[in-house]
């Protein structure tokens, strides 16, 4: 596939993102507005940033006006899942294309963009991932701005419904390898359930969602390479499920 | 103390900037060692799986709808339908079970 291919196959894949963004930011846009952000500002940040929880701590400090340090710390705390998945897509990403894309790349490392991009087939082209970022950015925006103009442009259930594009996202890459492989598949297991208990115990659920995926993705993703390394013949890691 | 919203957004960017953007270009070599390269290759599933469940249970406007837009998105990933197909067929789930319920 040529470059354009890839950048439309990311524009493809970047309209689920897109849409479960416009779900999400919407609420941002409104907490903003509550905050007394004006919406410029809110733009701003949705635009700079493109992370949600990350974006949600940050208002609540600027609204209790917290030291500059304050945020530092929070957003290098919460956000640091993002330094795990920058590890693997430096991995992925192919290493024929100019240094100069891994700039432009890592601004489009979130959740979602990078679980997409990690689920191609083969060595990862920065122009798919330009693809994603090209429509699913404009989402993150765009939510944001009509969630603080107007908290009644898009009915309660269409934002519920929303709600799931995201997740319903995730699914889509890893279950087809898992269906495939059974160490992934127990690894699937595992992590949900793993996770459903350090939200659930008493103490285990005072941790927050960015250190549960730190903690676990350490545990479980450090335990499989320890119990079952992949082999050498397996240079790439995810060829056999890219996006149909 | 009236603080800088500017000042703020500035921090909040560069931190996160930056922590998406050092391991891309310190890491530019194809690492060698098999236990970081297993590693590597599992994160994917396991952040991904960890996001999921159970934060979608709690993502609409109540559980059921939620579960079953769980439901259906499982099926059809395992279908190996496509990406778009598993999102919006799953929103649309919700959709309707929300609509129908009444909830």
């Amino acid at each position: 596939m040529n470059q354009r291919h890839l950048f439309a196959a990311g524009i493809r894949d970047g309209i689920p993102i897109c849409l479960g963004y416009i779900a999400v930011s919407f609420t941002f846009g409104i907490m903003s507005k509550n905050a007394g952000i004006s919406v410029w500002e809110a733009v701003l940040i949705s635009a700079s940033n493109l992370t949600s929880a990350g974006q949600f701590a940050g208002l609540s400090l600027i609204t209790s006006a917290a030291s500059y340090w304050e945020m530092a710390v929070t957003q290098l705390v919460i956000n640091l899942r993002y330094c795990l998945m920058s590890c693997a897509l430096s991995q992925k990403l192919d290493t024929r294309f100019p240094f100069f894309h891994r700039f432009f790349v890592a601004y489009g490392v979130t959740d979602e963009i990078f679980g997409v991009s990690v689920g191609t087939t083969g060595k990862l082209s920065p122009f798919y991932t330009y693809g994603v970022i090209s429509v699913a950015a404009p989402g993150w925006v765009l939510g944001t701005f009509l969630g603080i103009v107007s908290g009644s442009i898009l009915p309660a259930r269409v934002i519920s419904a929303l709600s799931v594009a995201l997740y319903g996202m995730f699914i889509a890459i890893i279950i087809p390898p898992a269906r495939d492989d059974h160490i992934l598949r127990y690894l699937v297991i595992i992590s949900m359930f793993l996770s459903l208990i350090f939200t659930v115990m008493p103490v285990l659920s005072r941790i927050s969602s960015g250190f549960r995926i730190i903690i676990l993705t350490l545990l479980v993703a450090g335990g499989a390479a320890w119990l079952f390394p992949v082999s050498e013949e397996v240079p790439d890691v995810s060829t056999e499920h890219g996006q149909q | 103390m009236n603080r800088n919203i500017y000042i703020y957004i500035l921090v909040m960017a560069g931190i996160t900037y930056l922590i998406r953007l050092l391991p891309l270009t310190l890491i530019r070599k194809e690492i060698k060692n098999t236990y970081i390269r297993s590693f590597l290759y599992y994160v994917p599933y396991v952040t991904l799986s960890v996001m999921t469940f159970p934060a979608i249970l709690g993502a609409t406007a109540n559980p059921w709808s939620a579960s079953v837009g769980f439901a259906v998105a499982l099926l059809l990933a395992y279908m190996r339908k496509s990406l778009i197909i598993v999102s919006l067929l799953s929103c649309a789930s919700v959709f309707l079970v929300e609509l129908v319920t009444g909830l």
